[in-house]
């Protein structure tokens, strides 16, 4: 009797020493405290997209600066970026690390569209919000299925829906060609194409050509695009291969209509190495502000940009675009914050995050704004088609709005 | 027609660029007896130290050659530093070594220069006479700088004693210290020389690829297949391979299969290449006594 | 160099009342009790990586049997793995085969197309097969992505796969048992493997690395033993896919990228060639090590990744494997036999 009264006494004992000493107590809401919010992120520091990699180092910059500023409702925001080398197991690993053994509140901007699918689901059965995440793919607006999940930027079948119908209205005989990136980036601008073409497309679009980013030139496919008869081109690809598809069309005395993805639009990166003379008449889209156009010098959104770049990353290229971006993106992430109020459930979380209204960011384009609700998981839909003069973008046409998901 | 023969032309000024680094890696090979998976990233890096001197106002010849004795002596100080220790290991041990190089040299690059893509200048006016709507100036002077460097190479094995000296090192390290070579510095002069060939490849095809520390990447691949398919022993070869491999990959996208295949297509094509003379098509066929 | 098993026909020797051989059983013992024990008393998050570890455990053993025992280099087993994680994932996503049964399928598979690979390969030596292989991982993502194939593997978006569930009336969250279905599948594996190694088959392997000719005329047949090498070989590596698209729960081109199999070949020469336990140690290196550099650089983690390759090089060039002999080696002749029996 006695032996079994001590054995129960110890097991409870232990079962309220587990409870106490557990990482979150029941009282505390997960990922946060009384002081400190805890926001994972996974991001591409190594690999082929380690490019990208500088986001997380903006958006952890961003943090500090408000953590200094005094936080937000009283409360420090401890940012954990993980590097996955954008690959797909790599970053459920990081994410369960994130969730599981750092107990972050949620995930915010993590990037890549295989990897974000591949903890979309562990994430929305958790019921953990994945936040703005950082891709172009088309299907981070599917509420229905996946309602803790909420992508950010204009997606790219949107941006090819818009240069279609541009097409149609403009050369509806063009002999269309497509040069694009063999993986999610690529193929989505060919799809957007054919959303708006239709039966169209196989009329009109006479040759498609991809590439991978082993590849070391594309100069092959644009040889082959030009011999198939292509007068309308569309190029789906990063900076790099960008820069070789403009020099080399210049240099092999084509003049096709060009059309360019918003993700190679940046003046330094892009246009200045490719020869600014041979990018003239280039047509793409934005909806943000490149800080290397002359005409931003002095507004005073590009400048507040600039100060925390030089306070917070110095020596940073002020030149790369995905700066601009991390910056827009976490303050976004900060409305969101501000709007909760200080109630910082994870359920309150996405409440804000999908009921922000007009909210106008310093480096977006003046008209475009931030919009999110319950039915439209797409927070920024609008963008200006812009035109290459050969000594800046010049924004032509109204703010379009996409269709989104 | 015209557009076949474009896409020749096209190959073969890709080929150029992965003949360069072909000719590197058989340097080391026919130094060391070794394949050094670094060699990309060795020569990335160099291109690095040689566009902050451009960027810091030299003038392009002037850092042309910095950069080759930087390329040199980076390539003696790996030798003597980081390989040596492993000399005497099993082969596999090295590569790995060879592999933790790779990586470091990438992540440095990454880390001091940025992933934005740089421009890179060309030696080679864009007016020349030489150049026309299918090949760029720079690309003709790009393949004319592989064949001389290919050239050099080949004269400095066959006929100086030097060279002699260090295949004989590579081939057999013991009977040539009998002789009174110096082994060791044989190995750090071949790889010396192996880093100073691939900064002539790096500074060659970044004009074209651009600047970018995952530059290398791509070219290394085709590369280590094109000195493979000429054969590893076989500079000749191995700048032939390049043209191959570059007209290959281009005619094969354009009209074989399309360019959703393009790379393994050309990739089956040289094992297949292997499988059917597999010293490669001008090594040397070596024959085991028992 | 590693031929296992004990041949000894003296008395064998004592140390502190147990024969060698004891205190290996032993050892094994106390790890089989100890990966058993394991889930119980960790995080969720640190089980899912205990069961990765078991994951490249297995198709590290695959690619040492094929590289560290008879010498075939091989760069491309990324490749392998790949085809294992799909062949499980399109049945799971088009089929009603049940998760376990994919797993044998996979390895079916793996055999075959290894095999199949093994025979043009016969041809080819060292390096220019280490070429072939090489071609092979680098050509594997962009085969993935082949649009005509995407209605099987769901092209660039890949393929979700659920994760199952353990058996009725196990008291089991989903996580342990995929952990305990991970060890049921690798414990079975490396004995089958031990035993195949220890055997006339090992040393028929390792003959054929050491000297073919000298093996080829002693009537080993060894076309047919280097092509089934291959197959087996692909076989575990295979498996191992299989299993890790479970535990990932994904796949897509980009969860097989070159490093994959660049990994692969660091975790067998880190883990020891021609060691079965260097298989687990290897595991272990290439599962930790890059959260590890993670941790100590932010700027650059894969430099201090680099760094560790290259320092674990030069403490061990035999791998962890190698050095635990030595020091076994070195211990035996200190501590010496107390009493022969």
């Amino acid at each position: 009797m006695q032996g079994q009264k001590r054995w129960l006494l110890a097991a409870v004992a232990l079962f309220a020493l587990a409870g106490v000493s557990g990482p979150v107590a029941a009282a505390d809401l997960p990922g946060v405290t009384a002081t400190e919010i805890k926001i994972g992120n996974t991001e591409a520091y190594s690999g082929p997209a380690s490019a990208y990699g500088i986001i997380g180092k903006v958006e952890a910059a961003f943090f500090q600066m408000v953590n200094e500023q005094g936080g937000v409702a009283g409360h420090k925001i401890n940012f954990i970026s993980y590097d996955d080398g954008y690959s797909p197991p790599k970053t459920v690993e990081q994410v369960r690390r994130l969730v599981e053994q750092d107990g972050v509140a949620f995930t915010f901007n993590t990037l890549g569209t295989p990897t974000n699918t591949a903890i979309q689901k562990y994430l929305n059965q958790k019921k953990i919000p994945q936040l703005f995440v950082a891709t172009g793919a088309d299907k981070w607006g599917n509420y229905k299925e996946f309602p803790w999940t909420i992508g950010f930027q204009p997606s790219y079948r949107t941006e090819a829906q818009i240069y279609a119908k541009y097409i149609l209205k403009t050369k509806p005989n063009a002999k269309i060609g497509i040069l694009y990136q063999n993986d999610d980036f690529g193929k989505d601008y060919v799809l957007g194409m054919k959303d708006v073409l239709g039966d169209k497309y196989q009329k009109m679009v006479v040759k498609e050509a991809s590439y991978e980013t082993t590849d070391p030139t594309i100069d092959s496919q644009i040889v082959t695009l030009q011999g198939a008869g292509v007068d309308t081109l569309l190029t789906a690809a990063i900076p790099k291969f960008a820069a070789q598809a403009i020099r080399k069309i210049y240099d092999i005395g084509w003049k096709p209509e060009h059309f360019l993805t918003n993700v190679s639009i940046s003046e330094a990166a892009v246009l200045t190495p490719a020869g600014p003379e041979k990018a003239v008449g280039i047509i793409s889209s934005n909806y943000g502000k490149d800080p290397s156009d002359p005409a931003w010098k002095d507004d005073p959104g590009i400048k507040q940009w600039r100060a925390f770049m030089d306070k917070y990353m110095p020596g940073a290229d002020l030149t790369d675009l995905n700066t601009v971006y991390g910056y827009g993106a976490s303050l976004t992430m900060l409305q969101v914050l501000k709007q909760c109020n200080g109630d910082f459930s994870r359920e309150n979380i996405m409440k804000q995050a999908t009921n922000i209204k007009d909210l106008e960011l310093p480096t977006l384009l003046p008209g475009i704004k931030i919009n999110t609700s319950p039915t439209n998981y797409h927070p920024i839909r609008q963008m200006q088609l812009q035109k290459w003069t050969g000594k800046g973008w010049k924004r032509f046409g109204d703010i379009i709005e996409g269709a989104g998901a | 027609m015209q557009a076949f023969l474009h896409q020749v032309l096209s190959g073969l000024a890709n080929g150029g660029i992965y003949a360069s680094i072909a000719l590197a890696l058989v340097m080391i090979y026919q130094a060391t007896q070794l394949v050094n998976f670094a060699q990309g990233e060795m020569a990335m890096f160099s291109t690095y130290i040689s566009w902050s001197m451009i960027d810091a106002g030299f003038p392009y010849w002037a850092a042309f050659i910095l950069t080759l004795v930087f390329a040199f002596v980076l390539g003696v100080a790996i030798e003597r530093i980081i390989v040596r220790p492993v000399e005497r290991a099993p082969v596999l041990t090295a590569v790995i070594v060879f592999i933790g190089l790779l990586v470091i040299l990438n992540s440095v690059a990454g880390w001091i220069f940025s992933y934005t893509i740089k421009a890179f200048p060309s030696p080679f006016p864009s007016d020349a006479w030489y150049g026309s709507s299918y090949m760029s100036p720079h690309e003709v002077g790009m393949i004319f700088i592989t064949l001389v460097v290919l050239a050099l190479i080949f004269a400095f094995f066959r006929y100086t004693p030097l060279g002699l000296a260090m295949r004989a090192a590579a081939q057999n390290p013991m009977s040539s210290q009998l002789v009174g070579i110096r082994v060791g510095w044989m190995l750090a002069l071949g790889w010396g020389l192996a880093g100073l060939v691939g900064s002539v490849a790096g500074m060659m095809a970044a004009p074209i690829v651009y600047l970018d520390p995952n530059m290398m990447a791509g070219i290394i691949l085709y590369g280590f297949a094109a000195a493979l398919l000429g054969g590893i022993d076989n500079p000749w070869g191995a700048v032939l391979g390049g043209f191959i491999v570059g007209v290959l990959e281009n005619v094969a996208g354009a009209y074989v299969v399309g360019t959703e295949l393009k790379l393994t297509v050309a990739l089956v094509i040289i094992v297949g290449v292997l499988v059917a003379k597999p010293s490669g098509l001008f090594g040397r066929h070596l024959v085991s006594r028992v | 160099m590693a031929i296992l098993g004990e041949t000894s026909s003296a008395p064998a020797a004592l140390y502190a009342g147990l024969s060698l051989r004891a205190w290996k059983r032993l050892g094994i013992a106390v790890i089989l009790v100890v990966a058993c024990a394991a889930p119980f008393f960790t995080s969720s998050y640190h089980l899912f990586q205990l069961t990765m570890v078991l994951v490249y455990a297995i198709a590290l053993l695959g690619l040492n049997i094929l590289t560290g025992f008879n010498g075939q280099f091989s760069l491309g087993h990324g490749a392998f793995y790949a085809i294992g994680a799909y062949t499980t994932a399109i049945l799971l996503d088009q089929t009603v085969v049940p998760y376990w049964a994919t797993i044998p399928i996979a390895g079916a598979i793996c055999l075959i197309a290894g095999f199949l690979f093994g025979l043009p390969a016969l041809r080819l030596e060292g390096l220019y097969l280490a070429l072939a292989t090489f071609a092979l991982a680098v050509a594997t993502p962009q085969i993935l992505k082949y649009k005509n194939f995407d209605h099987w593997t769901g092209g660039v978006q890949g393929i979700i796969i659920n994760k199952p569930d353990p058996p009725p009336g196990l008291p089991l969250d989903s996580d342990q048992w995929l952990y305990f279905f991970c060890l049921l599948c690798t414990v079975p594996l490396f004995v089958m493997g031990w035993n195949l190694l220890r055997g006339r088959t090992g040393r028929a392997l390792v003959a054929i690395r050491e000297h073919p000719i000298a093996a080829a005329t002693m009537g080993i047949d060894t076309a047919l033993y280097k092509s089934l090498t291959f197959g087996v070989s692909a076989m575990y590596t295979g498996i191992a896919g299989a299993l890790g698209a479970l535990v990932a729960q994904f796949v897509s081109p980009d969860s097989f990228q070159l490093f994959l199999s660049i990994s692969f070949l660091v975790g067998i020469v880190i883990g020891g060639i021609a060691s079965i336990s260097g298989a687990v140690f290897g595991a272990v290196f290439i599962e930790f090590v890059p959260n590890i550099a993670d941790q100590i650089s932010k700027a650059a983690p894969w430099a201090i990744y680099g760094i560790f390759l290259i320092a674990f090089m030069y403490a061990m060039p035999l791998g962890v494997a190698g050095l635990i002999r030595v020091v076994g080696a070195r211990l035996k002749r200190l501590v010496g036999p107390a009493e022969r029996s």
